[in-house]
C-alpha cells in the first residue's frame, strides 16, 4: 500500500513487513525483547511527517480515542 | 440528534489471525476506493498494549446532488484517521476511523474479542455514528445522512470481505465462505491492478527515458 508521501512508501514496505512479523511472532505472544522495528520506523516517520507538513493534513492537536468521549447514548 | 447503526459477526479464524491480518488488509480488491495507508504513531505501553494511528487517504464520493449544494464540502479525498489499542492478554482489539477532513464527523468503531462460546473465533462487533456542530452541520447532516449510512453499510460490507481475503492469504486457504465466482472475481480484479500496475510502471519508464531520448538528438 502506498504512503501519503510518495517518496516514503519503499521506507514504509521495509517497516511493515518488520513490524508485521514482531507482531504476529513476538507481540501477541508476549515476548517483550526489544522492538527490532524501531529504526526503520524512525526513518519512516521523519519521512511521512514532512509529507504530511507539505500536505496541510490537519492532524495536529488531535486526541487519541477522541470520538471515544462524543460517543451517544444508543 | 444522531444516527446509529451496529451489528455483530463472528469471523472464523482465531483471534490473533484476525488482529494480525488487520494490519495488512491493504490492498485488496475490495479496497479501490483507499489511496494511502500510514503509521503516523506506534507505541507499546507499560501495561503491554499496543496503540497506533493511521492515517488513511480515500476517495470522496458524494451523491451528485449533494455536491452541487455543497460545493465547499467537495475534495478529491478525504482523511481519515483510525486510532486503535490492541490488547493482547484480554484479547481485545477496539479501533476509531473518523475523517478529519471537515467537522461533520462520521465515526466507525470497530471491536474484535474472542467469541466466548468457541475460542477459535473472531467476535466483531461494528459500530457507527455521526455527529455534527452548527446549523450549517445540522443541514448537511439531515441531507446526508441516508447516503452515509447506505455507504457506510455497503463499505462495512466490502471491509469486512476485504479483512476475509487478507485473512484466507495469510492462512494460504480459501475462506470457509468463498465461492468459485468470487474467487473469479478476485483473479480478474489482480489481474487488472498488475496490468494497471504495470502501465504505470511502463509510463514513468518512458518519461523517465525522454530527456535521455531527447539529448540523443542535440
Amino acid at each position: 500500500m502506498n504512503s501519503v508521501g510518495e517518496g516514503c512508501t519503499e521506507l514504509k514496505r521495509e517497516y511493515d513487513h518488520c513490524f508485521n512479523r514482531w507482531f504476529a511472532e513476538k507481540f501477541l505472544k508476549g515476548d517483550r525483547s526489544g522492538d527490532p522495528c524501531s529504526e526503520m520506523f524512525k526513518k519512516y516517520q521523519q519521512c511521512v511527517q514532512q509529507a504530511i507538513k507539505d500536505k496541510d493534513i490537519p492532524v495536529d492537536g488531535i486526541e487519541f480515542m477522541g470520538p471515544n468521549k462524543e460517543k451517544p447514548e444508543s | 440528534m444522531v444516527k446509529h447503526f451496529f451489528s455483530e459477526t463472528d469471523i472464523k479464524s482465531s483471534w490473533d489471525q484476525v488482529v494480525s491480518a488487520f494490519w495488512q488488509r491493504y490492498p485488496n480488491p475490495f479496497s479501490k476506493h483507499v489511496l494511502t495507508e500510514d503509521v503516523i504513531h506506534r507505541e507499546v505501553t507499560p501495561e503491554n498494549k499496543l496503540i497506533t494511528r493511521r492515517l488513511l487517504t480515500k476517495t470522496n464520493r458524494l451523491p451528485r446532488w449533494a455536491e452541487k449544494i455543497f460545493p465547499s464540502n467537495l475534495s478529491r479525498s478525504v482523511f481519515i484517521i483510525e486510532d486503535s489499542i490492541v490488547d493482547p492478554k484480554s484479547k481485545t482489539f477496539t479501533t476509531f476511523t473518523w475523517n478529519i477532513n471537515h467537522r461533520r464527523l462520521m465515526v466507525r468503531k470497530m471491536f474484535f474479542g474472542m467469541n466466548s462460546e468457541t475460542h477459535a473465533w473472531t467476535r466483531v462487533q461494528r459500530e457507527a455514528w455521526i455527529s455534527f456542530c452548527g446549523i450549517r452541520d445540522y443541514f448537511f447532516f439531515v441531507m446526508i445522512q441516508e447516503f452515509g449510512l447506505a455507504r457506510f453499510k455497503s463499505n462495512q460490507a466490502k471491509a469486512m470481505k476485504g479483512l476475509e481475503y487478507t485473512l484466507a492469504n495469510l492462512q494460504g486457504i480459501e475462506g470457509p465462505s468463498r465461492t468459485l465466482k468470487d474467487t473469479a472475481k478476485e483473479a480478474t480484479e489482480k489481474a487488472k491492478e498488475t496490468a494497471l500496475a504495470a502501465t504505470e510502471k511502463a509510463k514513468n519508464l518512458a518519461t523517465a527515458a525522454a530527456p535521455q531520448k531527447s539529448s540523443h538528438f542535440v
